[in-house]
């Protein structure tokens, strides 16, 4: 039997504007205990009269920020936690926090590499606490990561992600958009497909742990697309999120 | 039907500004603690998604039966069916309405076989390795079932078809997808995710979400 993972009260310390979508949160907590790349935090709000609702979200800091915890949230219009998060909540705010939670979706320098990371949208943010982590720990491994986004302005991290790839020659970035690509691009614009992932895994030998993270379909197809080149499936983990367009 | 649940916030916390987004209360009756409703179907698995062809799919009941029992695809086709209306509940906060699936229940399957006095547990286990543990008599009675449709069509492959176990009383990991068999077993032994930080029984109502809830 585990101890009870406990609720607490971390406060928000930091709350940065990534993409006109996504803010990342930064909350200093009581009883931060270090967590695992790839794990998530549950997030609970209760309203004045004890009604109470609750989210996941995957923590985007690595375990080396001590004391500290970034989650970084995408606002879906619709939503109940997400406008609350992005729209009410300021510096000095409490927020309840419980975790770190999740046991399969983690990497972490010791697994070794190389390493595959392949995400759609804000999938990226479990992906970004294992690159930081990996930074942290000056691993030499090589990694690369392929990151799908509608249009330019919506690339989550992307200028830490170019000062971590400029510092360090074993991480290679590779980006694709799907709607509009930056003036000038000569990169990849298309959904992520198999001969964009025979190119990027190729010099990895088909050797590599892979971490995939976005909509259900990007997924679907790139974990699909991955056994069909002949990629051991427990070496592939995933972490969907949004529906199935069904 | 669930029964009304009591809200029991830590002592004196309020989320500064929030109010929250009330459903009409034969909605938010029908919600467990912490969840929100979707009306989508939200997919969520470890690895990919198998694809293992009818002609090679079986399903089996083995461990502590008198003689363990395999089906074919097209021997589970021609076993009795029934058709559920059931709300479902997944660990990562989502619990969805009414969701329709037709399949073989648990009670059906259990007339084949003879099963040892001292069968307590279950381990159900699927293509690509997943397995969950469940309690023998939490399944019984209509309480489990292994379904092949959804929604009136073919269970898809993303949410556990070509079949997929179904118990909606707990949450939905323990509705093993892509399920090719079922071990009794005397004692309880955590399956995949519950050797991973997640409780090994896994009730929504009583919020058994993680180890040690």
């Amino acid at each position: 039997m585990q101890p009870l993972i406990e609720w607490q009260a971390g406060t928000v310390t930091e709350i940065r504007p990534q993409t006109p979508q996504t803010k990342s949160f930064t909350l200093a907590l009581p009883k931060w205990t270090a967590h695992r790349p790839g794990q998530h935090y549950d997030v609970r709000l209760t309203a004045p009269d004890g009604y109470q609702t609750q989210r996941s979200y995957s923590i985007a800091s690595a375990p080396e920020q001590v004391g500290e915890l970034e989650l970084t949230v995408e606002r879906i219009p619709d939503g109940e936690v997400s406008p609350y998060l992005h729209d009410v909540l300021v510096p000095g705010d409490q927020l309840e926090v419980r975790g770190p939670i999740g046991g399969y979706f983690v990497w972490e320098v010791g697994l070794g590499g190389p390493l595959l990371l392949v995400a759609g949208g804000s999938g990226i943010v479990p992906l970004m606490a294992m690159l930081r982590h990996r930074a942290a720990q000056r691993a030499t491994l090589p990694a690369r990561l392929l990151y799908s986004s509608r249009v330019p302005d919506g690339v989550i991290y992307r200028s830490e992600l170019v000062q971590l790839s400029d510092r360090d020659h074993a991480l290679e970035l590779f980006f694709t958009f799907t709607r509009q690509a930056p003036e000038g691009w000569t990169g990849y614009r298309r959904r992520i497909d198999e001969a964009m992932l025979t190119e990027v895994i190729r010099p990895f030998e088909g050797r590599a742990r892979v971490y995939v993270c976005g909509p259900t379909l990007l997924v679907e197809t790139v974990a699909n697309a991955l056994v069909r080149m002949g990629l051991p499936t427990e070496l592939i983990r995933t972490e969907r999120f949004g529906p199935t367009g069904s | 039907m669930p029964l009304r649940y009591t809200i029991q916030p830590v002592a004196g916390f309020i989320s500064r500004g929030f109010l929250g987004r009330r459903r009409p209360a034969e909605v938010e009756n029908r919600l467990p603690p912490g969840q929100y409703l979707v009306t989508d179907f939200p997919v969520l698995s470890a690895g990919p998604t198998p694809h293992t062809p009818l002609d090679r799919w079986s399903f089996t009941i083995e461990g502590l039966v008198q003689s363990p029992v395999t089906w074919s695809w097209d021997e589970f086709q021609k076993l009795p069916t029934q058709t559920v209306t059931v709300d479902i509940s997944c660990v990562t906060k989502w619990t969805k309405l009414d969701t329709k699936w037709r399949g073989v229940t648990f009670d059906t399957l259990l007339q084949a076989v003879q099963v040892e006095p001292t069968a307590h547990y279950v381990m159900a286990y699927s293509d690509g390795g997943y397995t969950t543990n469940l309690p023998l008599d939490e399944m019984v009675n209509g309480q489990a079932f292994v379904a092949y449709e959804f929604d009136g069509k073919p269970l898809a492959s993303e949410h556990g078809g070509p079949a997929r176990l179904v118990v909606p009383h707990l949450y939905f990991w323990k509705s093993a997808k892509w399920i090719r068999g079922l071990r009794l077993m005397e004692r309880n032994a955590p399956g995949f995710w519950e050797s991973l930080g997640y409780h090994i029984h896994g009730d929504p109502w009583k919020e058994e979400r993680y180890s040690g809830d």
